[in-house]
């Protein structure tokens, strides 16, 4: 980013030399790993669908292994937005739809089915640290409702507020154009 | 730089522009620092160092009576919610409903009940936001647990607020109690729309005929289903734009030594610069009570 931010500085602006510390925690990093990693599997399912069920003796179901694609990169884009909450959540649901998808293809008469454990046994792990991302990032991204600072006895009139209603309405509030024009 | 010693001057603004048409419409919307090449291209000023161009015109001499934290949103946020205010012709039979309790928010309470609004509505969500907003004497609406609309019919006679100000902009929160916020929130993620204008929306609705709109908040871009026909056919007023800083200060300055009004009463936390990305986090996430957070180099 330093690098991005430095070349598309005018010439003569000063330079970033070295940045800060960083607000991402190791959940903000693992959420957006997890992100590009949905994005680069979401790709791979819509581009090239045919070795997919091939590889897991599931040949015919391409449209499929596609609609899942394109749900992959729809989670992926959420979770390296704003929303990464709800992106990482939606990654744990599409787990589920992908666990239920394999178990229904891992069956005896599967010529693959060796492939289709392998797959299942990858999913469920990245499904662990979609858990762990999006439970961390719930967590860390959360408002305490019950705690709050009242702050009624910051009024911000040092006079109190009685004295403050109106006392600049005497004088018109347009008049220090004049003077800031002169 | 020879208007102001550098000992006495704390508070840094955008230079002013000299010609008589700039002088009107864009004081600040050609200079502003921290933004885009649009506002002048000047790099912000959160760090140790600030490179200030045009000194001799972007300073104001603060006397020693008065503290840094007093006089430090003279360069931002106080001018902010004054001219949100002051742009709104408040007359003292007028109530001035305000969307957003944030620190330009409270500004803008304030400028209103110094500008002797009749009553001020303050519309947010957060408990503590609320309170602050209260303790200025606004009447508090909490959107999340009553509606706005039906408040704010119900404290004006079913007239609706003559003044309504806008000091949220294009991040409108989205909850499911404002499906049109989803809808803009879902809009935005395919790119078909940039800000998200809901309390635009609410405020032309229930702004009193020809009243006035007046909005600081900032959008950026893209708005849709703008009712534009309820706007014109009321005949409401528009006032918006990137503060005027330089207008302003002289005045607000004045105010502050007569102790008419204090802004530090919005600083609610205090760190050192190194903190300064955790305190991002903290703000955008409204955790720990967060209003205004002031960086300590």
């Amino acid at each position: 980013m330093t690098y991005i931010s430095n070349i598309t500085r005018p010439e003569k602006d000063p330079k970033v030399l070295s940045t800060g510390p960083s607000s991402l925690a190791a959940v903000d990093r693992l959420g957006r790993a997890l992100g590009w990693f949905s994005i680069g599997l979401g790709l791979a399912e819509l581009l090239a669908p045919r070795p997919i069920t091939r590889a897991l003796g599931v040949q015919g179901r391409e449209d499929l292994v596609r609609a899942y694609g394109a749900r992959e990169i729809g989670s992926g884009l959420l979770s390296l937005s704003l929303e990464r909450k709800a992106g990482l959540w939606s990654r744990v649901a599409g787990n589920g739809l992908d666990i239920a998808t394999l178990l229904s293809a891992y069956r005896p008469n599967n010529p693959k089915r060796d492939n289709v454990r392998l797959a299942l046994l990858m999913v469920i792990g990245v499904s662990v640290l979609d858990i762990v991302g999006a439970q961390g990032t719930t967590i860390r991204h959360a408002r305490r409702q019950d705690t709050w600072r009242n702050y009624r006895d910051r009024s911000g009139f040092p006079q109190g507020l009685t004295k403050a209603r109106g006392v600049a309405a005497s004088r018109s509030a347009e008049k220090p154009e004049k003077s800031a024009m002169a | 730089m020879s208007n102001a010693s550098a000992a006495t001057s704390r508070s840094a603004r955008p230079p002013i522009a000299t010609s008589t048409w700039l002088r009107r419409f864009s004081v600040t919307q050609r200079r502003a620092f921290g933004y885009t090449h649009l506002t002048g291209g000047y790099p912000g000023g959160q760090a140790e160092y600030v490179r200030v161009p045009f000194a001799d015109a972007t300073h104001i001499k603060v006397p020693d009576s008065l503290t840094d934290e007093q006089v430090l949103f003279l360069g931002d946020i106080f001018p902010t919610g004054w001219q949100a205010a002051a742009q709104c012709e408040i007359e003292p039979t007028d109530t001035v409903a305000v969307w957003g309790c944030g620190p330009v928010g409270q500004m803008t309470i304030r400028s209103a009940i110094l500008l002797g609004a009749k009553q001020v509505v303050a519309i947010d969500y957060l408990p503590e936001r609320l309170s602050m907003a209260e303790a200025a004497g606004a009447i508090t609406i909490n959107f999340e647990e009553e509606s706005v609309i039906e408040r704010l019919n119900q404290l004006t006679s079913g007239k609706g607020p003559e003044k309504c100000i806008d000091a949220i902009g294009l991040e409108s929160h989205v909850t499911f109690s404002k499906p049109d916020t989803i809808y803009d929130r879902a809009k935005q993620m395919f790119m078909l729309e940039s800000d998200r204008p809901h309390v635009l929306r609410e405020m032309i609705y229930v702004c009193r005929p020809a009243g006035v709109i007046s909005i600081p908040g900032v959008y950026g871009g893209l708005v849709d289903k703008i009712p534009m026909g309820v706007a014109m056919n009321k005949g409401l007023t528009f006032r918006m734009g990137q503060t005027h800083v330089n207008r302003w200060t002289d005045d607000l300055l004045r105010r502050i030594e007569n102790g008419e009004i204090d802004p530090s009463f919005v600083i609610t936390h205090t760190v050192g610069l190194e903190k300064g990305p955790e305190m991002y986090k903290v703000f955008r996430d409204k955790q720990d009570s967060c209003v205004k957070v002031v960086l300590k180099p």
